[in-house]
């Protein structure tokens, strides 16, 4: 009887508490993108450029580990059972991938453009453990080109 | 307790009275060399090629922060714990391979990958490689 308190507690916890961070993290992606959004991010490797207008290129890269919280980690777990879309992890693959270009972009604010954008993921944690943590990295790496004008 | 945190130069998150150690404790990449993970490095020739540089760290977190990456769980969100322990470790693999370029005599690595795999319980490794070239 006590465990299920504290399982339905932790689950109103991650509901709410949850439900609101990922509004809120929505909101500074959102907002931080439309800064961003006169910075041309590809994922082609070869942009018709003038070489000899080429200032500067370099590497840009950002990361970021998100996690899921407990409701939908047990609304993840009753889909196992039949199978099927899981909705509930859409949103935590979507956040570390938006963030982690976020970053990235953040990395070179002045550049004319970044090309050959790969973004890689990985689940970090203990997969062994019994309370294994489901988290997730994804990882955005480019080449940003700065321009002469 | 209120906790600053600031942006530093590679947009990882950092508490603020971390900074200057973070930044004492590993070098950037800028300037050293020219990274890219293209072929080429734009506006540039490339003269010579060295060959296959590579840079790798393993890096757990202390129980401390497992423990409250754990109660992070329950709300979700950003690990920031994990995240700055990635950051820091892949620039780490970053300069080792930038180490070892330097002592071929190269001035530009290309063609860059990461890679990470988790080895251990709570441990991640990060890879990177890439083609040491000299440029002119």
């Amino acid at each position: 009887m006590n465990d299920l308190t504290i399982i339905i507690t932790l689950i109103a916890i991650g509901y709410i508490a949850g439900t609101w961070a990922e509004k809120r993290h929505y909101r500074s992606i959102e907002k931080r993108e439309r800064e961003f959004l006169d910075l041309p991010t590809v994922s082609i490797k070869n942009v018709n450029i003038d070489d000899a207008k080429v200032k500067k290129a370099e590497i840009v890269y950002g990361g970021a580990v998100i996690s899921v919280d407990y409701f939908k980690r047990i609304l993840a777990g009753l889909r196992n059972i039949f199978g099927g879309a899981v909705k509930s992890y859409e949103s935590l693959i979507d956040r570390a991938r938006r963030e982690a270009l976020l970053r990235m972009k953040a990395m070179a604010p002045d550049a004319t453009m970044i090309i050959n954008v790969r973004i890689e993921t990985s689940t970090i944690g203990r997969k062994s453990h019994k309370k294994s943590v489901a988290c997730l990295e994804a990882f955005a790496y480019g080449t940003a080109i700065y321009l002469e004008e | 307790m209120s906790k600053r945190y600031n942006l530093v130069f590679d947009g990882s998150i950092v508490e603020g009275e971390n900074i200057e150690k973070v930044k004492k404790n590993t070098r950037t990449a800028d300037g050293a060399l020219i990274l890219t993970n293209i072929e080429s490095v734009p506006g540039k020739k490339i003269v010579e090629h060295f060959g296959l540089v590579s840079g790798s760290t393993i890096r757990a977190k202390h129980i401390g922060r497992d423990l409250m990456a754990s109660l992070k769980n329950i709300i979700g969100g950003e690990l920031k714990g994990y995240t700055e322990l990635l950051n820091d470790s892949r620039r780490q693999a970053v300069d080792r391979m930038i180490d070892q370029a330097q002592q071929l005599g190269a001035n530009a690595i290309v063609n860059i990958r990461f890679s990470t795999s988790s080895v251990a319980q709570g441990a991640a490794e990060l890879y990177a490689y890439g083609t040491a070239v000299r440029v002119e």
